[in-house]
Protein backbone atom coordinates (compact mmCIF):
# COMPACT_ATOMS: atom_id res chain seq x y z
CA UNK A 1 0.00 0.00 0.00
CA UNK A 2 2.76 2.31 1.00
CA UNK A 3 4.61 1.84 -2.28
CA UNK A 4 1.44 2.52 -4.20
CA UNK A 5 0.98 5.76 -2.26
CA UNK A 6 4.56 6.72 -2.96
CA UNK A 7 4.07 5.92 -6.62
CA UNK A 8 0.96 8.05 -6.70
CA UNK A 9 2.82 10.92 -5.09
CA UNK A 10 5.64 10.48 -7.58
CA UNK A 11 3.22 10.70 -10.51
CA UNK A 12 1.60 13.73 -8.93
CA UNK A 13 4.92 15.52 -8.51
CA UNK A 14 5.90 14.65 -12.07
CA UNK A 15 2.67 15.99 -13.50
CA UNK A 16 2.91 19.15 -11.45
CA UNK A 17 6.43 19.60 -12.78
CA UNK A 18 5.20 19.21 -16.33
CA UNK A 19 2.50 21.74 -15.66
CA UNK A 20 4.96 24.35 -14.42
CA UNK A 21 7.27 23.88 -17.39
CA UNK A 22 4.55 24.04 -20.01
CA UNK A 23 3.01 27.13 -18.48
CA UNK A 24 6.28 28.98 -19.05
CA UNK A 25 6.17 28.36 -22.76
CA UNK A 26 4.36 30.38 -25.36
CA UNK A 27 0.64 29.62 -25.15
CA UNK A 28 -0.23 26.13 -26.54
CA UNK A 29 1.88 25.00 -29.43
CA UNK A 30 5.24 23.36 -29.31
CA UNK A 31 7.85 23.51 -26.63
CA UNK A 32 11.53 22.72 -26.97
CA UNK A 33 12.00 19.02 -27.66
CA UNK A 34 8.57 18.47 -29.19
CA UNK A 35 8.25 16.88 -32.60
CA UNK A 36 6.84 19.37 -35.09
CA UNK A 37 4.28 18.42 -37.69
CA UNK A 38 5.09 18.37 -41.36
CA UNK A 39 2.69 20.10 -43.75
CA UNK A 40 1.84 20.50 -47.40
CA UNK A 41 1.32 24.16 -48.17
CA UNK A 42 1.21 26.10 -51.39
CA UNK A 43 4.29 28.06 -52.28
CA UNK A 44 4.20 31.34 -54.19
CA UNK A 45 5.41 29.44 -57.28
CA UNK A 46 2.23 27.35 -57.18
CA UNK A 47 3.90 24.14 -55.98
CA UNK A 48 3.04 22.38 -52.76
CA UNK A 49 5.92 22.27 -50.30
CA UNK A 50 6.54 19.89 -47.39
CA UNK A 51 9.47 19.61 -45.01
CA UNK A 52 9.97 16.06 -46.23
CA UNK A 53 10.72 17.38 -49.74
CA UNK A 54 14.11 18.49 -48.48
CA UNK A 55 15.80 15.10 -48.47
CA UNK A 56 19.27 16.39 -47.63
CA UNK A 57 18.21 18.84 -44.95
CA UNK A 58 19.57 18.51 -41.44
CA UNK A 59 16.90 20.79 -40.14
CA UNK A 60 14.70 23.74 -40.97
CA UNK A 61 14.16 27.33 -40.03
CA UNK A 62 10.39 27.54 -40.11
CA UNK A 63 9.57 31.25 -39.93
CA UNK A 64 6.02 32.54 -39.60
CA UNK A 65 6.06 35.93 -41.25
CA UNK A 66 3.93 38.10 -43.48
CA UNK A 67 3.83 41.13 -45.76
CA UNK A 68 2.03 43.56 -43.53
CA UNK A 69 3.74 43.48 -40.16
CA UNK A 70 6.35 46.20 -39.70
CA UNK A 71 8.50 43.79 -37.69
CA UNK A 72 8.35 41.18 -40.45
CA UNK A 73 9.27 43.81 -42.98
CA UNK A 74 12.20 44.89 -40.82
CA UNK A 75 13.52 41.34 -40.89
CA UNK A 76 13.03 40.50 -44.60
CA UNK A 77 16.65 41.10 -45.57
CA UNK A 78 17.88 39.22 -42.53
CA UNK A 79 15.67 36.23 -43.38
CA UNK A 80 17.15 36.21 -46.88
CA UNK A 81 20.60 36.29 -45.30
CA UNK A 82 19.76 33.38 -42.97
CA UNK A 83 18.67 31.31 -45.96
CA UNK A 84 21.79 32.23 -47.92
CA UNK A 85 24.00 31.26 -45.00
CA UNK A 86 22.32 28.08 -43.80
CA UNK A 87 20.66 26.48 -46.83
CA UNK A 88 24.07 25.35 -48.11
CA UNK A 89 24.73 23.90 -44.65
CA UNK A 90 21.50 21.91 -44.68
CA UNK A 91 19.15 24.21 -42.76
CA UNK A 92 16.89 26.00 -45.27
CA UNK A 93 14.43 28.74 -44.40
CA UNK A 94 10.77 27.82 -44.88
CA UNK A 95 8.60 30.94 -44.49
CA UNK A 96 4.89 30.61 -43.81
CA UNK A 97 2.33 33.40 -43.93
CA UNK A 98 -0.22 32.49 -41.25
CA UNK A 99 -2.61 35.40 -41.72
CA UNK A 100 -6.09 35.18 -43.13
CA UNK A 101 -6.34 37.52 -46.16
CA UNK A 102 -9.98 38.13 -45.33
CA UNK A 103 -8.75 39.83 -42.15
CA UNK A 104 -5.58 41.21 -43.72
CA UNK A 105 -5.93 41.86 -47.45
CA UNK A 106 -2.26 42.81 -47.64
CA UNK A 107 -1.38 39.19 -46.89
CA UNK A 108 -3.23 37.62 -49.82
CA UNK A 109 -1.51 35.00 -51.95
CA UNK A 110 -1.13 37.49 -54.79
CA UNK A 111 0.42 40.08 -52.48
CA UNK A 112 2.77 37.41 -51.12
CA UNK A 113 3.99 36.73 -54.66
CA UNK A 114 4.51 40.42 -55.27
CA UNK A 115 6.40 41.00 -52.03
CA UNK A 116 8.60 37.95 -52.53
CA UNK A 117 9.51 39.10 -56.03
CA UNK A 118 10.22 42.63 -54.83
CA UNK A 119 12.51 41.39 -52.05
CA UNK A 120 13.98 38.46 -54.00
CA UNK A 121 13.05 35.87 -51.41
CA UNK A 122 15.40 32.93 -51.91
CA UNK A 123 13.23 30.63 -49.80
CA UNK A 124 9.75 29.09 -50.12
CA UNK A 125 7.05 31.48 -48.93
CA UNK A 126 4.03 29.34 -48.12
CA UNK A 127 0.44 30.23 -47.47
CA UNK A 128 -1.15 28.61 -44.41
CA UNK A 129 -4.48 28.06 -46.11
CA UNK A 130 -7.26 27.64 -43.60
CA UNK A 131 -4.78 28.57 -40.83
CA UNK A 132 -4.26 24.97 -39.79
CA UNK A 133 -0.50 24.90 -39.28
CA UNK A 134 0.40 27.96 -37.19
CA UNK A 135 -1.82 26.98 -34.23
CA UNK A 136 -0.16 23.57 -34.07
CA UNK A 137 3.24 25.22 -33.89
CA UNK A 138 1.94 27.76 -31.42
CA UNK A 139 3.09 30.72 -33.45
CA UNK A 140 1.55 33.82 -31.93
CA UNK A 141 3.13 36.67 -33.83
CA UNK A 142 5.13 37.54 -36.91
CA UNK A 143 7.97 37.03 -37.29
CA UNK A 144 8.14 33.90 -35.11
CA UNK A 145 10.97 31.42 -35.69
CA UNK A 146 10.96 27.66 -35.04
CA UNK A 147 14.28 25.90 -35.56
CA UNK A 148 13.75 22.19 -36.21
CA UNK A 149 16.32 19.42 -36.23
CA UNK A 150 15.67 16.41 -38.43
CA UNK A 151 16.06 13.27 -36.30
CA UNK A 152 14.96 9.65 -36.40
CA UNK A 153 11.90 10.47 -34.34
CA UNK A 154 10.88 13.43 -36.49
CA UNK A 155 11.59 17.14 -36.73
CA UNK A 156 12.42 18.19 -33.21
CA UNK A 157 11.93 21.79 -32.06
CA UNK A 158 15.25 23.24 -30.89
CA UNK A 159 14.65 26.98 -30.69
CA UNK A 160 11.57 29.22 -30.61
CA UNK A 161 11.54 32.98 -30.75
CA UNK A 162 13.04 36.04 -32.33
CA UNK A 163 15.73 36.29 -34.99
CA UNK A 164 17.99 38.61 -33.03
CA UNK A 165 17.89 41.27 -30.36
CA UNK A 166 17.42 44.39 -32.47
CA UNK A 167 14.54 44.58 -34.94
CA UNK A 168 15.35 48.14 -35.82
CA UNK A 169 18.90 48.03 -36.93
CA UNK A 170 20.75 44.92 -38.03
CA UNK A 171 24.07 46.65 -37.44
CA UNK A 172 23.24 47.20 -33.76
CA UNK A 173 22.47 43.55 -33.04
CA UNK A 174 24.35 42.18 -30.06
CA UNK A 175 22.90 38.69 -29.92
CA UNK A 176 22.00 36.73 -33.04
CA UNK A 177 19.62 34.29 -31.39
CA UNK A 178 18.82 32.22 -34.47
CA UNK A 179 22.36 32.11 -35.84
CA UNK A 180 23.72 31.08 -32.45
CA UNK A 181 21.12 28.34 -32.22
CA UNK A 182 21.75 27.02 -35.75
CA UNK A 183 25.53 27.16 -35.29
CA UNK A 184 25.24 25.17 -32.06
CA UNK A 185 22.94 22.65 -33.73
CA UNK A 186 25.31 22.20 -36.67
CA UNK A 187 28.25 21.81 -34.29
CA UNK A 188 26.35 19.25 -32.23
CA UNK A 189 26.50 21.51 -29.21
CA UNK A 190 23.86 22.50 -26.69
CA UNK A 191 21.84 25.55 -27.74
CA UNK A 192 22.27 28.10 -24.97
CA UNK A 193 19.30 30.36 -25.57
CA UNK A 194 16.39 28.14 -26.55
CA UNK A 195 13.50 30.60 -26.37
CA UNK A 196 13.29 34.36 -26.70
CA UNK A 197 10.52 36.91 -26.56
CA UNK A 198 9.78 39.80 -28.86
CA UNK A 199 7.02 42.21 -29.63
CA UNK A 200 5.42 41.13 -32.85
CA UNK A 201 2.23 41.46 -34.81
CA UNK A 202 -0.49 39.10 -33.68
CA UNK A 203 -1.62 36.55 -36.24
CA UNK A 204 -5.08 37.14 -37.63
CA UNK B 1 -5.46 0.33 -4.24
CA UNK B 2 -8.18 2.85 -3.53
CA UNK B 3 -5.50 5.46 -2.92
CA UNK B 4 -3.90 4.75 -6.26
CA UNK B 5 -7.20 5.28 -8.05
CA UNK B 6 -7.69 8.50 -6.12
CA UNK B 7 -4.23 9.64 -7.07
CA UNK B 8 -4.81 8.91 -10.73
CA UNK B 9 -8.08 10.80 -10.67
CA UNK B 10 -6.34 13.72 -8.99
CA UNK B 11 -3.48 13.71 -11.48
CA UNK B 12 -5.87 13.50 -14.41
CA UNK B 13 -7.97 16.35 -13.15
CA UNK B 14 -4.88 18.52 -12.72
CA UNK B 15 -3.68 17.62 -16.20
CA UNK B 16 -7.06 18.39 -17.73
CA UNK B 17 -7.32 21.54 -15.72
CA UNK B 18 -4.16 22.96 -17.19
CA UNK B 19 -5.19 21.90 -20.67
CA UNK B 20 -8.21 24.10 -20.34
CA UNK B 21 -6.24 26.93 -18.92
CA UNK B 22 -4.59 27.79 -22.23
CA UNK B 23 -6.65 30.76 -23.10
CA UNK B 24 -5.15 32.12 -26.24
CA UNK B 25 -4.31 35.77 -25.79
CA UNK B 26 -6.39 37.57 -28.33
CA UNK B 27 -3.32 39.68 -28.84
CA UNK B 28 -3.66 40.70 -32.40
CA UNK B 29 -2.88 42.84 -35.08
CA UNK B 30 -2.03 45.33 -37.56
CA UNK B 31 -3.43 47.65 -40.01
CA UNK B 32 -1.40 47.86 -43.17
CA UNK B 33 1.78 49.84 -42.69
CA UNK B 34 1.95 52.81 -44.97
CA UNK B 35 5.61 52.55 -45.62
CA UNK B 36 8.19 49.87 -45.25
CA UNK B 37 11.21 51.83 -44.23
CA UNK B 38 12.09 51.30 -40.61
CA UNK B 39 15.47 52.79 -40.05
CA UNK B 40 15.02 56.28 -38.80
CA UNK B 41 17.27 58.80 -40.42
CA UNK B 42 15.89 62.11 -39.25
CA UNK B 43 15.82 62.73 -35.52
CA UNK B 44 12.58 62.84 -33.59
CA UNK B 45 13.69 65.71 -31.43
CA UNK B 46 10.37 67.43 -31.48
CA UNK B 47 8.17 64.41 -30.88
CA UNK B 48 5.36 65.36 -28.53
CA UNK B 49 5.58 62.41 -26.15
CA UNK B 50 8.34 61.35 -23.79
CA UNK B 51 10.57 58.67 -25.34
CA UNK B 52 12.00 56.16 -22.89
CA UNK B 53 14.28 53.18 -23.04
CA UNK B 54 13.26 50.43 -20.65
CA UNK B 55 15.52 51.59 -17.84
CA UNK B 56 13.92 55.03 -17.93
CA UNK B 57 10.47 53.53 -18.29
CA UNK B 58 10.66 50.87 -15.56
CA UNK B 59 9.96 53.16 -12.56
CA UNK B 60 6.52 53.84 -14.06
CA UNK B 61 5.72 50.18 -13.42
CA UNK B 62 6.54 50.46 -9.73
CA UNK B 63 5.08 53.69 -8.43
CA UNK B 64 4.13 53.61 -4.82
CA UNK B 65 1.92 56.64 -4.41
CA UNK B 66 -1.42 55.07 -3.53
CA UNK B 67 -2.74 55.29 -7.06
CA UNK B 68 -3.93 52.41 -9.21
CA UNK B 69 -2.18 52.43 -12.56
CA UNK B 70 -3.48 50.93 -15.77
CA UNK B 71 -0.57 50.54 -18.15
CA UNK B 72 -1.60 49.67 -21.67
CA UNK B 73 0.92 48.61 -24.32
CA UNK B 74 -0.25 49.46 -27.82
CA UNK B 75 0.75 50.75 -31.25
CA UNK B 76 -1.06 52.58 -34.02
CA UNK B 77 -0.40 49.61 -36.32
CA UNK B 78 -2.14 47.20 -33.91
CA UNK B 79 -5.80 46.98 -34.84
CA UNK B 80 -7.20 45.37 -31.65
CA UNK B 81 -5.22 47.94 -29.65
CA UNK B 82 -7.00 50.73 -31.49
CA UNK B 83 -10.33 49.04 -30.85
CA UNK B 84 -9.87 49.02 -27.08
CA UNK B 85 -8.27 52.45 -26.67
CA UNK B 86 -11.59 54.27 -26.22
CA UNK B 87 -12.36 52.03 -23.22
CA UNK B 88 -9.10 53.02 -21.57
CA UNK B 89 -9.84 56.65 -22.33
CA UNK B 90 -13.29 56.33 -20.80
CA UNK B 91 -11.99 54.62 -17.65
CA UNK B 92 -9.31 57.26 -17.31
CA UNK B 93 -11.94 59.99 -17.36
CA UNK B 94 -14.46 58.18 -15.15
CA UNK B 95 -12.05 56.92 -12.51
CA UNK B 96 -9.82 59.94 -12.11
CA UNK B 97 -11.40 60.77 -8.76
CA UNK B 98 -10.88 57.16 -7.66
CA UNK B 99 -7.13 57.63 -7.81
CA UNK B 100 -6.82 55.70 -11.05
CA UNK B 101 -4.48 56.71 -13.84
CA UNK B 102 -4.20 55.28 -17.33
CA UNK B 103 -0.83 55.30 -19.06
CA UNK B 104 -0.72 54.45 -22.77
CA UNK B 105 2.65 53.05 -23.76
CA UNK B 106 3.18 53.28 -27.50
CA UNK B 107 5.42 50.69 -29.11
CA UNK B 108 5.29 52.45 -32.45
CA UNK B 109 8.54 52.45 -34.36
CA UNK B 110 10.59 55.65 -34.56
CA UNK B 111 9.61 56.38 -38.15
CA UNK B 112 5.96 56.30 -37.10
CA UNK B 113 6.14 58.76 -34.21
CA UNK B 114 5.64 61.87 -36.28
CA UNK B 115 3.86 60.31 -39.23
CA UNK B 116 1.30 58.13 -37.42
CA UNK B 117 1.35 58.36 -33.64
CA UNK B 118 1.08 62.12 -33.21
CA UNK B 119 -1.69 62.59 -35.79
CA UNK B 120 -3.55 59.60 -34.32
CA UNK B 121 -3.52 60.90 -30.76
CA UNK B 122 -4.49 64.34 -31.94
CA UNK B 123 -7.30 63.15 -34.19
CA UNK B 124 -8.82 61.01 -31.45
CA UNK B 125 -8.39 63.78 -28.91
CA UNK B 126 -6.85 61.35 -26.46
CA UNK B 127 -6.56 62.60 -22.90
CA UNK B 128 -4.66 59.80 -21.19
CA UNK B 129 -0.94 60.18 -20.80
CA UNK B 130 1.01 58.74 -23.74
CA UNK B 131 4.66 57.73 -23.57
CA UNK B 132 6.83 55.97 -26.13
CA UNK B 133 8.82 52.92 -25.12
CA UNK B 134 11.69 52.64 -27.55
CA UNK B 135 14.01 49.81 -26.60
CA UNK B 136 14.91 47.12 -29.12
CA UNK B 137 16.18 44.70 -26.45
CA UNK B 138 12.73 43.20 -26.18
CA UNK B 139 13.83 39.79 -24.98
CA UNK B 140 15.35 41.48 -21.94
CA UNK B 141 12.58 43.88 -21.02
CA UNK B 142 9.42 41.92 -21.87
CA UNK B 143 9.89 39.54 -18.90
CA UNK B 144 10.57 42.55 -16.64
CA UNK B 145 7.09 43.85 -17.39
CA UNK B 146 5.67 40.39 -16.73
CA UNK B 147 7.05 36.86 -16.89
CA UNK B 148 3.69 35.90 -18.37
CA UNK B 149 4.04 38.15 -21.39
CA UNK B 150 4.83 36.42 -24.69
CA UNK B 151 5.21 39.75 -26.51
CA UNK B 152 1.78 40.16 -28.06
CA UNK B 153 -0.11 43.43 -27.94
CA UNK B 154 -2.50 44.65 -26.78
CA UNK B 155 -1.20 43.92 -23.32
CA UNK B 156 -2.14 45.59 -20.06
CA UNK B 157 -0.71 45.78 -16.58
CA UNK B 158 -2.86 46.95 -13.69
CA UNK B 159 -1.17 47.59 -10.36
CA UNK B 160 -1.29 49.42 -7.10
CA UNK B 161 0.46 49.04 -3.77
CA UNK B 162 -1.25 45.76 -2.96
CA UNK B 163 -1.90 44.06 -6.21
CA UNK B 164 -0.53 43.52 -9.69
CA UNK B 165 -2.04 41.72 -12.67
CA UNK B 166 -0.95 41.32 -16.26
CA UNK B 167 -3.20 40.64 -19.25
CA UNK B 168 -2.00 39.67 -22.71
CA UNK B 169 -5.34 40.27 -24.35
CA UNK B 170 -7.79 42.87 -25.51
CA UNK B 171 -10.47 44.29 -23.21
CA UNK B 172 -14.04 45.38 -23.59
CA UNK B 173 -15.13 48.32 -21.47
CA UNK B 174 -17.03 46.00 -19.12
CA UNK B 175 -14.11 43.61 -18.73
CA UNK B 176 -11.71 46.42 -18.00
CA UNK B 177 -14.06 47.87 -15.42
CA UNK B 178 -14.48 44.46 -13.81
CA UNK B 179 -10.73 43.94 -13.56
CA UNK B 180 -10.21 47.42 -12.21
CA UNK B 181 -12.86 46.80 -9.55
CA UNK B 182 -10.64 44.08 -8.11
CA UNK B 183 -8.05 46.76 -7.40
CA UNK B 184 -10.38 49.33 -5.86
CA UNK B 185 -11.83 48.73 -2.44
Amino acid sequence: MRTIKMFGLFVLVLSLGAFTVSSNLDVDGYGIGDVATDFSLKNIDGNMVSLSDFKEAKGYLVIFTCNTCPYSVAYEDRINALDAKYKPQGIPVIAINPNNPAAKPGDSFEKMKARAAEKNFSFPYLFDKGQTIYPQYGATRTPHVFLLEKTDRGNVVKYIGAIDDNYRDASQVEEKFVENAVDALLAGKEIKTKTTKAIGCGIR
Amino acid sequence: MKNLVLMIVLVLSIALGCGNKTEKGSAENLSEPQDYALVQTNKNEDVKFPVYDFEEFEPLLHKDDGKTYIINFWATWCKPCIVELPYFERINAEQKDNNVEVLLVSLDMPNMWKSRLEPFVEKKGMKSKVVILDDPKQNEWIPKVSEEWGGGIPATLIYNKEKRNFYEKGFTYEELNQELDKFLN
